[in-house]
This record gives structure tokens, sequence and C-alpha cells, in this order.
């Protein structure tokens, strides 16, 4: 069961901030590829400017696999202070 | 030390703290960001972290700067939440032996912490809401930093 975590504006697009996708897709393209099928808005802001992936809080540059109890972030442009 | 709190904080009483108890450092600078109320457009401010990660970032750059300054000391302290204008968001205190390297590390945690540390900021305004990104000075502060 992978968990999948939303941050900034990306929330809001999704209507969603996390959820479960059992069984765990076999990689991060894979989960791009389904949360795309269900809502092509979400799939193309996935791969927009500045998005960062980040694997069990690691960062992740390209495609990488997902283990069973994967926790996947997508992570907009940052912005703090 | 890097605390996310969701209250409110006075820096005065975090410089206070910063300061006491030091032999060695002969300089402690500061910085303190406000949020702005932009004439009326922004009523609150709300910041979202990545709980775990956003601390874990924050303390490699931290890490960095201490490295590269060769500080004593450093303090970040950063608000997340909903923030109403004119309160403190951020305060960042670098302690160090002499002034240059205090300054320049305060100045340094901030470019990182603007736009390399996990936060994402939205304005809830009369006019609804809109996340903010960051700006092309934010980019071109940060590579300050990053050319040989």
């Amino acid at each position: 069961m992978a968990r999948v975590l939303l941050f900034g504006p990306l929330r809001d697009l999704a209507g969603w901030r996390e959820r479960t996708i059992e069984p765990a897709p076999a990689s991060v393209s894979a989960l791009r590829a389904l949360l795309a099928s269900e809502d092509r808005e979400l799939g193309e802001a996935l791969v927009g400017p500045g998005v960062q992936v980040a694997l069990d809080q690691v960062l992740v540059r390209g495609d990488a696999p997902l283990h069973p109890k994967a926790e996947v972030a997508f992570l907009p442009p940052m912005s703090g202070g | 030390m890097i605390t996310l709190t969701e209250a409110p904080f006075d820096p005065g009483a975090l410089l206070g703290g910063f300061c006491r108890e030091r032999a060695e450092t002969g300089a402690v600078a500061t910085f303190t960001g406000l949020a702005r109320a932009e004439g009326g457009q922004a009523r609150v401010l709300e910041l979202e972290a990545y709980p775990g990660f956003t601390e874990a970032r924050i303390a490699e750059i931290a890490e960095m700067a201490r490295t590269r300054f060769s500080l004593d000391d450093l303090m970040i302290l950063h608000r997340v939440g909903r923030i109403a204008p004119g309160e403190p968001i951020v305060f960042v205190a670098t302690a160090a032996r002499h002034r240059r390297a205090a300054f320049e590390a305060c100045d340094f945690l901030m470019d990182y912490l603007k736009s390399r540390a996990p936060f994402w900021k939205k304005e809830h305004g009369p006019d609804g809401a809109r996340w903010i990104e960051p700006r092309d000075q934010d980019h071109a502060d940060i590579a300050r930093w990053e050319t040989p």
C-alpha cells in the first residue's frame, strides 16, 4: 500500500492531500501514470516545472522503483520565509 | 536548533536567549521575517510544511552554513499554519567569532530557506486565495552562493 502526498497548489488542484494506493505501483512513473489516468489535469501538473518527488522523505531524480509501503510526495516549487 | 511552530513568537526573547552563556562568540546576527499586509490584499498567510522532511532539509541547509561560515551556533525558527499580517514568520540567528561570518551566514540561510526549504505559502485575501511561487529574485539570490 503506497502512501501518496500532495503539497501546495497540487493539493488544491487534486482536491486531496493524501491517499493510499493498493497495491503500490511498481515505480514513481507508474504511480504518475495511474494518477494521470484518473485526473488528466493532475497528471500534467505532476510533471510541471519545478515539481520534485520525495520517496520515503528523500528527493529522487528521474524514476525510482517503489516498495510496497513507499511514501511518495510530490513537491511543487518551494516558498519559505 | 531548528524549530517549526504554529504559535506566534517574540523575536526579542529568542535573541536574548541565543546570546546567553557565550564566551568565545564575538558576533550574533539575526533576521526576522514578518508577514506583510500587502495593502489589505493579504488577510492571512497559510504556511504548509512536510513534517519530518522539512526539518531534515532545513538541518542540511543549517549544516552547510555551519561549515561554510565556521559558525559557533545557529538557530532557525519557522512558523507553519495560519499567520496574520504583522506577525513574525521566520527568525534566524547566527553566532560566530567575527561579524562578517555572522552576517553572511544569516543572509545565506535566508536565501536557502526562501526557495530550498520545503514550505508552501498561500495568501488569503479579500479576492480569494493564491499560492505564492518563488520569484526570479529568490533564484538570483541563491545563485550568489552557488557560483564559484
